[in-house]
């Protein structure tokens, strides 16, 4: 990765930029498109300097509630505040916050110094301190050799970078980045992933991101609001989300989870023939015919050959292997560290096991997230 | 199983072990380039369509009263009665044009293209009326519907020539506008601080800087050469000059003022065209390519 240096960021004139994160607040977000009802009563509070990734399949309304607290979206109803200012009818460019798009966008006409000072510009700052200002921003971000390049003679990673240069300089309340990393490679995006969490800490700038990748938001985010449908699911840190998320779609969505049909009855279920007491949370006290939701690492197996299971299928994880062992008609995934996985063939005759301390069910056949990408 | 972002070590071990190693060609399938006498056959009549009455055109200008090798046309072109009037009128109603056109259309096409893309397919339509309906039809109306006033100003062609041009104008910027990810620009630019006229000045214009010069181009083209409007107005622009000029006069000065707008127009489209290029390269050596 290339090396961020470390060049504190300083305003326009000279002195080093005391950047304090904004506080906001989204109310009751309504905004429809025909009818379909894009944010339904959406409300989240994001607090100042919080890195708030915004995480969904596509259709849930993430980047229709990122466009709305830019303000390239109407709102039918509810509000934007930012520090305690109602935005909602302010235009785009007067809210002060910077944003990087999917795709590039940076301006093709002027090199990578006049794009990161394009803000500045528009600010009516002078020539020197914008070429100042700029240069700063591109040494932040690793590219101040850059600085005479157009986009089209720049990588995807490069142009990325700039585009964030460029929306730093204007100093934003808050940062917006609309699934910044997905158009690039994987090498590439693990490094801009870096460098923007790196940068987001340093600066303490209140940060919203939006992406459909559970990976990026496990590794980035200070805090994650799960969608679905225009409402939020579930807001909790990463390992939260992950440990003990808080409805079945959450627990389909973040990770891997098999669903094992069991019968629940007095908070207890019974899985692989073990009982186990249900978690609490959404679909705690269902009864009857539900289905169990396991994590891979929740479940343990031992080669048995009267076991009731059969490995169908190895993916190799580096230090951990993920079998697919199939019980009767349900494949159930299981992590296994991938030395004792290499004694293992297809074929092979298991008994699983479950190892957690509880378990999270759901109705029997919930609709699964079809355009989720797993985590590892 | 989906695979996970960004881990390139991960492998189904079930789903290897069936791959076979694809087969590549090696060189059996080669595509040869044949040399097909057709395709010569073909420009050859193309040529010969646009470039004989071009050479009669030329060869004739070129020739005095008695058939032989002169400038004599050329010579007398520019003291020819009535030319420099119909010249300087065809220019001003060019620039007029060309003006009303770019301010018209060019917020009108980023218009469409930012907030109304459904309205696209409406103009695509509209746009091509122009052309559908003879111009004939069109200055018979504005001439019975205008008032005096109006009707006492040449420059009441140029709003007429800013209809015909629409096809043309329009289709150039839509291009442009398309090849460009307008929203996403005109976006980043709002973020940042860039009001709408901004935005329009420094981020778009310079992006679709050809389909303006293209389109611009196209007007002035059309401006030069449109007759019916201009005689039917009363108006003596260039073409109606070569009109009247050669009923009474020497028809070799008609077909020298032909040439010279032909050539004109040509000369103007290759100088915007160069204009544009070396804009790029000029770039290209900043950067040290």
């Amino acid at each position: 990765m290339t090396q961020m240096k470390e060049t504190a960021m300083t305003n326009s004139m000279g002195s080093p930029t005391t950047n304090v994160g904004a506080a906001v607040s989204l109310e009751n977000l309504v905004r429809t498109f025909g009818k379909v009802r894009a944010l339904d009563g959406l409300s989240l509070k994001i607090e100042p300097g919080e890195f708030m990734a915004l995480l969904g399949p596509s259709g849930c309304g993430k980047t229709t509630a990122l466009r709305v607290l830019a303000g390239f979206e109407l709102l039918d109803g509810g509000r934007v505040v930012v520090d305690g200012v109602d935005l909602s009818d302010v235009s785009a460019r007067k809210r002060d916050m910077g944003m990087v798009f999917q795709s590039y966008s940076l301006f093709p006409n002027m090199n990578a110094l006049n794009n990161v000072a394009f803000g500045l510009r528009m600010r009516k700052q002078s020539s020197s301190v914008r070429r100042k200002k700029a240069g700063e921003l591109l040494e932040m971000v690793g590219l101040s050799d850059q600085g005479n390049k157009y986009p089209h003679q720049m990588s995807g990673g490069q142009q990325q970078r700039i585009a964030l240069a460029r929306a730093l300089a204007i100093e934003p309340r808050v940062l917006l980045l609309d699934e910044p990393l997905s158009a690039l490679d994987a090498i590439v995006r693990a490094e801009l992933r870096d460098q923007i969490r790196s940068l987001q800490q340093r600066l303490a700038i209140t940060t919203v991101f939006v992406t459909h990748d559970q990976e990026e938001v496990l590794s980035m985010a200070d805090r994650v609001c799960v969608m679905s449908r225009g409402h939020i699911e579930q807001v909790a840190s990463p390992s939260e989300l992950y440990s003990r998320p808080a409805t079945a779609f959450v627990a389909q969505f973040v990770g891997i989870s098999s669903r094992v049909p069991v019968d629940a009855s007095n908070h207890e279920v019974v899985v692989f023939g073990q009982r186990c007491p249900i978690r609490s949370g959404e679909g705690s006290n269902l009864t009857g015919a539900v289905d169990a939701l396991l994590r891979p690492e929740d479940i343990a197996i031992e080669v048995d050959p009267e076991g009731q299971g059969f490995v169908t299928r190895k993916s190799f994880l580096g230090a951990m292997t993920r079998l697919v062992v199939q019980v009767g008609e349900i494949p159930v995934r299981v992590d296994v560290r991938s030395d004792k996985a290499s004694e293992i063939d297809l074929g092979t005759h298991v008994r699983p096991g479950i190892v957690s301390r509880d378990v999270l069910i759901a109705t029997r056949k919930e609709i699964v997230a079809a355009d989720a990408v797993p985590a590892k | 199983m989906a695979p996970l972002s960004g881990a390139g070590s991960l492998y189904e071990v079930s789903e290897i072990q069936n791959e076979t190693v694809p087969e590549f060609s090696t060189g059996s399938t080669k595509r040869r380039r044949h040399f097909r006498w057709w395709r010569l056959v073909v420009l050859a009549l193309a040529g010969a369509y646009f470039l004989i009455p071009l050479y009669a055109g030329i060869k004739f200008s070129l020739q005095n009263a008695e058939g032989h090798f002169s400038f004599q046309a050329y010579d007398k072109l520019p003291g020819a009665p009535g030319f420099s009037a119909a010249l300087t009128l065809s220019l001003k109603l060019a620039v007029a044009t060309m003006v009303v056109s770019t301010l018209l259309m060019v917020p009108t096409a980023i218009y469409v293209h930012v907030r109304l893309p459904q309205l696209r397919r409406v103009l695509d339509v509209v746009t091509v009326l122009p052309i559908v309906i003879p111009p004939i039809v069109l200055i018979i109306g504005v001439l019975g519907a205008y008032p005096l006033w109006a009707k006492a100003s040449p420059y009441l062609l140029s709003f007429m020539y800013v209809i015909l041009a629409m096809p043309f104008v329009y289709r150039s910027l839509d291009a442009g506008l398309g090849a460009i990810d307008l929203k996403t620009l005109t976006e980043a630019s709002r973020s940042l601080g860039g009001n709408w006229l901004k935005t329009m000045w420094r981020v778009i214009l310079p992006n679709i800087r050809p389909a303006l010069l293209s389109a611009t181009v196209l007007t002035l083209a059309l401006v030069f050469g449109e007759y019916t409007m201009a005689s039917l107005d009363l108006w003596q622009t260039i073409p109606v000059w070569i009109v009247q000029f050669s009923i009474s006069s020497d028809g070799n000065i008609q077909v020298a003022a032909s040439m010279m707008l032909l050539v004109g127009t040509w000369v103007l489209l290759v100088a915007v065209v160069s204009l544009d290029r070396s804009g790029s390269r000029r770039t290209r050596r900043r950067m040290g390519e």
